[in-house]
């Protein structure tokens, strides 16, 4: 499979996948009442300035998270996974998503489900300026830029 | 028992990820390709995670304080203000380019993908940067990502 061509409509397993994600920010915060945002739990984890100072559990999820599709294949499952080779663009990818979740106060997780799960407009208007500006980067790059 | 059922909580996160195509980069920008090849998948995904969350927090917030800690923290800040945009609008940018947002990018590592050996590094070095921009004040939030 390359980028750029068609991936199958799983809305079923995407679903699925989904309340297990739920719930796993459901777990967190019943143990330890926190918001399991990722961007968050990593600099809790690493103890960047201005980040939470519980870092034993941050450190923890981290691991259980890392060790997730070990886990699917260790029990006969599949892990599909494309992911761009554009090293350079990689990279500056990574360093937008690291600085602007730690600017913006959150991510994917943080913001979209932990914050939409607790009605905070914060968190909404956060989520409809990631999605739009993840809609026009893609916009731009495929359709505008050529490529795909 | 934290650091037990840390794992677990991210063990079932990671899951999730997998099971659901967000931990995919090649599905997470096809989602955003809405001009082309669009995959619908993640919105059920942000649906079922909200949803799910929803609910459970609501029967969570029944107990006085969380099992393992003492207090719930929840965000209070309600402000919409320049950095939450500016943020989101510089993370939304990556996440276009990289079809990874910073869960799937721990979770795609063990699978040692050349772009996710780039990608996680860049991420961390960019949420120091980004903290630390943050620490100091707002204003240089638009030249530190530059």
């Amino acid at each position: 499979m390359e980028i750029g061509s068609e991936t199958a409509f799983t809305p079923w397993a995407s679903l699925f996948g989904g309340v297990l994600i739920g719930l796993s920010a459901v777990m967190v915060m019943a143990l330890f009442g926190r918001i399991a945002g990722i961007a968050g739990i990593a600099q809790g984890a690493l103890g960047l300035p201005g980040a939470a100072k519980d870092r034993d559990w941050r450190w923890a999820f981290l691991v259980g998270l890392v060790l997730a599709p070990l886990a699917v294949m260790a029990l006969g499952g599949t892990v599909a996974q494309t992911v761009p080779d554009n090293l350079p663009g990689m990279a500056l990818a990574g360093l937008l998503v690291g600085t602007g979740t730690a600017i913006g106060s959150g991510c994917t997780s943080g913001h979209g489900v932990c914050g939409l799960a607790r009605l905070s407009g914060r968190s909404l208007a956060a989520v409809a300026t990631f999605m739009a500006a993840g809609f026009a980067t893609v916009f731009v790059l495929r359709h505008i830029l050529g490529g795909a | 028992m934290r650091v037990l059922w840390g794992f677990l909580s991210g063990l079932v996160f990671g899951l999730g990820l997998v099971i659901s195509g967000m931990a995919n980069p090649a599905k997470v920008l096809n989602f955003l390709d809405l001009a082309g090849t669009w995959d619908p998948s993640l919105a059920f995904v942000m649906g079922g995670a909200t949803l799910t969350a929803f609910v459970g927090y609501r029967l969570v917030w029944r107990r006085k304080a969380p099992v393992l800690d003492r207090t719930f923290d929840i965000p209070k800040n309600r402000t919409i203000d320049t950095s939450l945009l500016t943020g989101a609008a510089l993370f939304g940018m990556g996440w276009g380019i990289g079809g990874f947002c910073p869960g799937p990018a721990f979770t795609a590592l063990p699978l040692l993908a050349p772009g996710t050996l780039v990608f996680l590094p860049a991420m961390l070095a960019g949420l120091w940067l980004g903290a630390r921009v943050k620490a100091g004040g707002y204003p240089q939030g638009k030249g530190a990502a530059s």
